[in-house]
């Protein structure tokens, strides 16, 4: 009996010890992994996982994702010898501007599911947080729908079961329109959720939600209305193509997004009217952090914070830069004469006069005086300044017999004729033909190139933010929507207020309001924003504007204005100095119309190319997705 | 351990013997090719501009080999012995591709077991008939004669006709010195249409330029060509 007892004890205390179950002792808390409720318990902890969201917003242009997707269309060439293929090309491929990110609406799906769930959090906070996901959701949608027509629209987060068949998560492409009605659908759902705080730029606001809205309605009419000229370009199930009987519907829904917004319903959006000078104030929209009471929502950027841009790095003028790069985007004269003289009137840009001789200038800038004020805030002209210091653009010297002296570099030197010493013969900005970085049409680009000291440093970068949606967009959206409902009187209040913040204080009348003109006004007021391929697909125009042929300098001046115009290759505007000693015009300015030699593909927007290629692989793991049209 | 002459030829020895060709796949070798044809004649179109797809059945995913007909209406493929099958896709090319009621574009299935010679027959808008182009005097003129081929309720109108001219014979409005165009609605007499143009200043010079015609179909983007001529100048 006296060895029992010590048995009994070692018995009891191991099955005392012994009791926790397997699966309770191996389930343990990952310290570096939060579950769903406890990642969203936090509200700073909720901000930061949307951050990630916001941060993966797809922009057709942004100040981040390279400079090149601001430099195609014929608007500008591309001075960087590694690009030219932009300019060498003869056509688009089908798969460009595509995206199909899924991955991303998922992770918004889940963000909305897990916030909607989640208990603690506060419900204002919560309501705020739903509201912006399902706002960047929209957006997102609304930038697939731009580029790829309707796709298949996922509102929840898709479980695979392991079964072996997917079908399950096979889903047809929505209607082109079903995806419209989502956007503008959403929008007016969360509009009240978001704050009406136009100071918040980076983050969803009211005025953000009816911006998007106000832009997708647009678009959406615009296609429906636009489409019947190109009747190819549909399919039988709706997926591309809006029936035309809807445009009505959507333009008005267009302009009431917009007149929400002037209302001042989500805040006081204003026009930026600070500078005194139209062209100085028109640049400052872009460069205005702080006080800026036009921009709505915006990319952000932050110096010293990791998030900063390199589009100043990669554009500033050559000359003087703070890098040995920049001038890669240099504006075409396509587009700078598209800027109109202060009495509404179109007009070439006068090198020569009416019998066709040329004209000499006694200053570079002369020639392009008496012109919109955008035309200085998006494009740096020859003769004027950048950070308050000339760019030195000019191609050479012209001799009395109309032969040229000019050099291979940089501001090369050469001997005149009757003259000792050799001398400057090219600006040090040039143009010099096929010389990358410099200004090989005779321009370098103003708009979102940022003045401060150290922007054009790689070490240092910019903090200039991209806009998004702005108050001008908005006038302009809400012009085009209130022309197509047939009140251009209300049209042209909208777009003389845009047009007198740039200097063109001539009002348009009612009459004036043409298609024409509203096609104009949106080229040269959102020039390098990002819109001008979303707006001649959605206008379906850009077959016509980029048709493929080359073009002749006859092409290029006549029928400026025109929306149909042919815009297949970026021309160039060169000065030379006249070097002529006797003659009056001796060491004044000529200029001259080039096509830059590097200039040898055109543009041809094909009718596969207004809805982009859904890749082969999309379309072998899911049947249902058809395929776009003319592809 | 040194590397000698002896051990690198130990190793290439061994390289050699080893790499056999089990495992490498036979290049791919039996020649498709042909024209597409409107009862045998050739249509002539825009270099790289009219694509065609080829489907093999069996292979998991299903996926198109892409290719283009050459400016001569030609198309040539080195493919593998199999069943394939061909389909124009929707929206390409001058002419009218048989079309399934869906609207799907019809295919066309092809067994190859060796080299074959398949033209692909098509029904075109247009065609360009008896083109005759001549140089005289720093001029090229171009003749020819236009036939309406599809008159149903399908039909089309010309909706311009053009003479290029370029330096290689790529020709087309992308590519080319110089071009006349004139539009479907100023064509008095389709059984003879002359257009001519001035030939520029070459740079390099050089003797000789090619030359076709291109008729452009009303709502139809790809144009039907004649046949590059070379011209000596």
């Amino acid at each position: 009996m006296k060895k029992i007892f010590p048995i009994i004890i070692a018995a009891v205390l191991t099955n005392t010890a012994g009791c926790k179950k397997d699966s309770e002792f191996l389930d343990v808390q990952p310290a570096s992994i939060l579950t769903n409720q406890q990642a969203f318990s936090d509200p700073a902890q909720v901000l930061s996982i949307l951050a990630d969201l916001y941060n993966r917003q797809l922009d057709f242009s942004g100040l981040d994702n390279g400079w090149a997707s601001f430099a195609d269309f014929s608007e500008s060439f591309p001075s960087e010898n590694g690009s030219a293929n932009i300019v060498q090309r003869n056509e688009w491929g089908f798969r460009e501007w595509e995206t199909w990110d899924y991955g991303y609406i998922r992770d918004l799906n889940l963000f909305i599911e897990r916030a909607t769930e989640a208990t603690a959090l506060a419900e204002t906070d919560k309501k705020r947080f739903l509201a912006e996901a399902r706002f960047l959701r929209a957006n997102y949608y609304f930038e697939m729908v731009k580029r790829m027509g309707g796709v298949p629209l996922i509102l929840q987060s898709l479980k695979y079961d392991f079964s072996g068949d997917a079908t399950s998560l096979q889903y047809a492409r929505a209607k082109e329109s079903e995806i419209y009605d989502f956007v503008i659908s959403e929008a007016e759902a969360v509009k009240n959720d978001l704050p009406a705080n136009p100071n918040e730029k980076s983050r969803a606001t009211k005025g953000a939600a009816l911006a998007m809205e106000a832009r997708a309605a647009l678009y959406a009419g615009s296609i429906a209305k636009y489409g019947v000229n190109t009747p190819q370009v549909s399919l039988p199930g709706g997926e591309v193509g809006i029936p035309a009987a809807m445009a009505t519907g959507y333009y008005t829904k267009a302009l009431n997004a917009a007149r929400e917004i002037i209302s001042g319903s989500a805040g006081a959006y204003a026009l930026y009217n600070i500078k005194p000078d139209p062209g100085e104030n028109f640049a400052s929209i872009f460069l205005d952090k702080g006080n800026n009471p036009e921009s709505i929502w915006v990319e952000d950027f932050k110096l010293r914070s990791g998030r900063v841009n390199g589009f100043t790095v990669s554009t500033q003028p050559r000359y003087g830069a703070e890098e040995e790069e920049g001038g890669r985007i240099n504006p075409s004269l396509n587009l700078v004469q598209a800027f109109e003289k202060l009495d509404n009137t179109f007009a070439p840009i006068p090198n020569t006069d009416v019998s066709g001789n040329p004209v000499y200038y006694s200053s570079l800038s002369a020639i392009f005086a008496g012109r919109d004020g955008r035309l200085y805030g998006t494009v740096i002209l020859p003769g004027s300044s950048f950070k308050s210091r000339p760019v030195d653009i000019w191609a050479g010297y012209q001799l009395a017999d109309g032969s040229i002296i000019t050099g291979d570099d940089r501001g090369a030197q050469k001997t005149l004729p009757g003259q000792s010493a050799p001398v400057q013969v090219v600006g040090f900005d040039g143009p010099v033909s096929a010389k990358e970085f410099t200004a090989q049409t005779g321009f370098y680009l103003r708009k979102y190139v940022d003045p401060t000291p150290g922007a054009g440093s790689r070490g240092t970068n910019s903090e200039i933010p991209f806009i998004r949606y702005r108050y001008a967009e908005v006038l302009l959206n809400a012009a085009e929507a209130a022309f197509e409902l047939g009140q251009p009187d209300v049209a042209a209040g909208y777009m003389n207020q845009v047009r007198a913040r740039a200097g063109l204080i001539i009002p348009l009348t009612a009459r004036d309001i043409t298609f024409d003109r509203i096609v104009h006004e949106r080229r040269v007021e959102l020039a390098f924003e990002g819109h001008i391929l979303f707006d001649r697909k959605r206008w379906r125009l850009a077959h016509l504007v980029w048709d493929g042929n080359k073009m002749t300098a006859a092409d290029l001046l006549s029928n400026i204005g025109s929306a149909t115009k042919r815009s297949t290759q970026p021309f160039g505007l060169w000065p030379y100095r006249l070097h002529d000693p006797g003659n009056p015009d001796h060491g004044k300015w000529t200029f001259k119309i080039v096509l830059p030699v590097t200039v040898t593909g055109t543009n041809r927007f094909r009718l596969g190319n207004y809805y982009s290629f859904i890749d082969d692989n999309i379309r072998a793991n899911n049947p249902k997705i058809v395929r776009q049209p003319n592809q | 351990m040194k590397l000698s002459t002896y051990h690198i030829l130990i190793i290439a020895g061994i390289l050699t013997t080893m790499s056999c060709k089990k495992d490498n796949y036979d290049e791919p070798g039996v020649l498709l090719q042909g024209h597409v044809v409107y009862r045998g004649e050739p249509i002539g179109v825009e270099y790289n501009q009219v694509p065609f797809e080829l489907y093999q059945d069996g292979f998991g995913k299903t996926g198109p080999i892409n290719a283009v007909f050459a400016p001569d209406g030609s198309y040539s493929m080195l493919l593998f012995n199999g069943e394939y099958k061909f389909i124009i896709p929707n929206g390409q090319g001058p002419f009218k591709w048989k079309q399934t009621p869906a609207g799907a574009p019809d295919t066309t299935f092809i067994t190859l077991n060796g080299s074959q010679q398949l033209d692909i027959e098509v029904t075109p808008y247009y065609m360009i008939r008896n083109p005759q182009l001549s140089q005289s005097g720093g001029t090229i003129t171009g003749t020819f004669k236009i036939e309406k081929i599809i008159t149903d309720a399908s039909a089309r109108n010309i909706e311009s006709v053009s003479l290029y001219i370029n330096k290689t014979q790529f020709v087309s409005g992308a590519d080319n010195l110089a071009v006349k165009t004139m539009n479907g609605s100023d064509i008095t007499n389709p059984e003879n249409v002359n257009l001519s143009v001035a030939v520029p200043t070459l740079n390099p010079a050089q003797g000789y330029l090619f030359a076709r015609i291109g008729l452009k179909i009303a709502g139809v983007e790809d144009g039907i060509f004649s046949p590059v001529m070379k011209l000596d100048l």
